[in-house]
C-alpha cells in the first residue's frame, strides 16, 4: 500500500496544469470554434469550396481533440507507454474511418444502377 | 560467480514489475481503458453516419435544419444555439480541470464551488439538449420519422436521406446526452464524498481526477458530433 501510495504522489507532483495554462487551453479551444463558426457563417462556399471547408473542419477538430486529450486529460504528461497505447488504438479507428467513407462513396457511385 | 551475482540483482525498471509501468493509479488506468471502450462504442455510430452520407445523393443541409434559436428566433440563425451548446460544455470542461487543480492543492472548498459550476454546467448543456429535440421533434422528425416531402425537399434531401438523418442524429445525440447525464450524476456523488470529507480523510483527490477524465471524454465526443452533424 505504502509503495502504491508513493507512487501516486510521484506522478501527481508534476503541477504541470496551473490556472494559467488551463485557462490558455481554453482560449486556444474558444478560438479554434470561433474559426470553425467565421468559416461557416461568414464565408461563402463561392471564396471556399466546400470541400476545403470540410477539410478545415476536420483538421481543426483533431486540433481540438488533441488540446482536450493532452491537456485537460493530461495524457501529454503521463508515461510514454501509456500515451503510445491509447494513441495506437485511435490510429486504427481513424483508418476504419477513412475505410468505412472509401466504401461510402463506392456505393454512392453505385447507386443509380 | 559473476553470473548469479547478476540474477540476484533486483531490477528497478519500469517493466521489472513491483509496480505500474505507466505509474498510473489503478482506478485511472481502468477509467482510461473505459474510455477507449466507449471511443470504440462512439466512433462505431460516427463511422456509421460517414459512410452513410458519403453513400447518399442528398443529404439534410445543416444550416437550414439547425437555425432556430428555442424561444428566441425560429429561423433564421444557424450554428448559434449550437454554438452556445459547445460554449457550455468546454466550459464545464474548464471548470472540471479546475476542480482536479484544486484538489492536487488539497483545497476542499475550492473543489467543491468547481465541482458545483461543473453540474450546472453540465445541467444547462442538457436543457439546451431537450430544447434542440423537442424543436427538431416538432419540425417533423424523430426515429423513424420525417416531415413530409414538401419540407424535405427544402431541407435539400429526399426521403431516404432525411430517414438516416433523423434516426442518426437522435441515436448518437441521444447516446451522447446519456452520457452526458451518467456524468452530472457521478459528479453529483463525487461532490457529495468531497463535502463530506471522504477525499480529505483519504488524503488525495485522484477520484476527482477520475470523472475529470470522464467528463473531459463526454466534451472529446461532443466536438466531434458538433463538427460532423452541424458544420460538415
Amino acid at each position: 500500500m505504502s509503495t502504491e501510495h508513493s507512487n501516486i504522489e510521484h506522478a501527481a507532483d508534476h503541477g504541470s496544469m496551473t490556472k494559467g495554462r488551463i485557462w490558455k487551453v481554453f482560449f486556444i479551444l474558444l478560438a479554434i470554434t470561433v474559426v470553425e463558426f467565421i468559416l461557416a457563417l461568414a464565408i461563402p462556399d463561392t471564396i471556399i469550396s466546400h470541400g476545403v471547408k470540410n477539410f478545415a473542419y476536420v483538421v481543426l477538430t483533431l486540433v481540438k481533440a488533441f488540446y482536450i486529450v493532452a491537456f485537460f486529460m493530461h495524457l501529454k504528461f503521463e508515461k510514454y507507454a501509456l500515451i503510445v497505447g491509447i494513441l495506437v488504438s485511435f490510429i486504427f479507428i481513424v483508418y476504419f474511418i477513412i475505410l468505412m467513407l472509401t466504401e461510402g462513396s463506392y456505393m454512392n457511385s453505385h447507386m443509380n444502377i | 560467480m559473476d553470473t548469479t551475482a547478476k540474477l540476484d540483482e533486483v531490477k528497478t525498471t519500469p517493466w521489472s514489475g513491483g509496480r505500474s509501468p505507466f505509474s498510473v493509479e489503478y482506478g485511472k488506468l481502468m477509467m482510461w481503458f473505459f474510455l477507449l471502450s466507449d471511443a470504440f462504442t462512439f466512433s462505431a455510430f460516427l463511422i456509421y453516419y460517414g459512410a452513410q452520407r458519403f453513400s447518399k445523393f442528398t443529404w439534410p443541409d445543416p444550416d437550414l435544419v439547425f437555425q432556430s434559436i428555442p424561444g428566441i428566433m425560429d429561423a433564421g440563425a444557424p450554428l448559434v444555439f449550437v454554438g452556445i451548446m459547445t460554449f457550455i460544455l468546454i466550459m464545464s470542461s474548464v471548470t472540471m480541470v479546475l476542480a482536479v487543480e484544486a484538489g492536487h492543492r488539497n483545497a476542499k472548498k475550492e473543489v467543491i464551488w468547481w465541482m458545483i459550476a461543473t453540474i450546472i454546467g453540465g445541467f444547462m448543456f442538457l436543457g439546451c439538449q431537450a430544447l434542440e429535440w423537442s424543436h427538431l421533434h416538432h419540425e417533423g422528425f424523430w426515429w423513424g420519422v420525417v416531415p413530409n416531402a414538401e419540407v424535405i425537399k427544402e431541407l435539400g434531401a429526399d426521403h431516404v436521406s432525411a430517414q438516416q438523418f433523423a434516426n442518426l442524429f437522435f441515436t448518437i445525440t441521444g447516446f451522447h446526452g446519456f452520457h452526458v447525464f451518467t456524468g452530472v450524476l457521478i459528479n453529483i456523488i463525487i461532490l457529495i464524498m468531497t463535502a463530506a470529507g471522504v477525499f480529505e480523510r483519504r488524503g488525495h483527490y485522484l477520484m476527482v481526477e477520475k470523472v475529470g477524465l470522464y467528463w473531459h471524454f463526454v466534451d472529446l465526443v461532443w466536438v466531434f458530433v458538433f463538427t460532423f452533424f452541424y458544420l460538415v
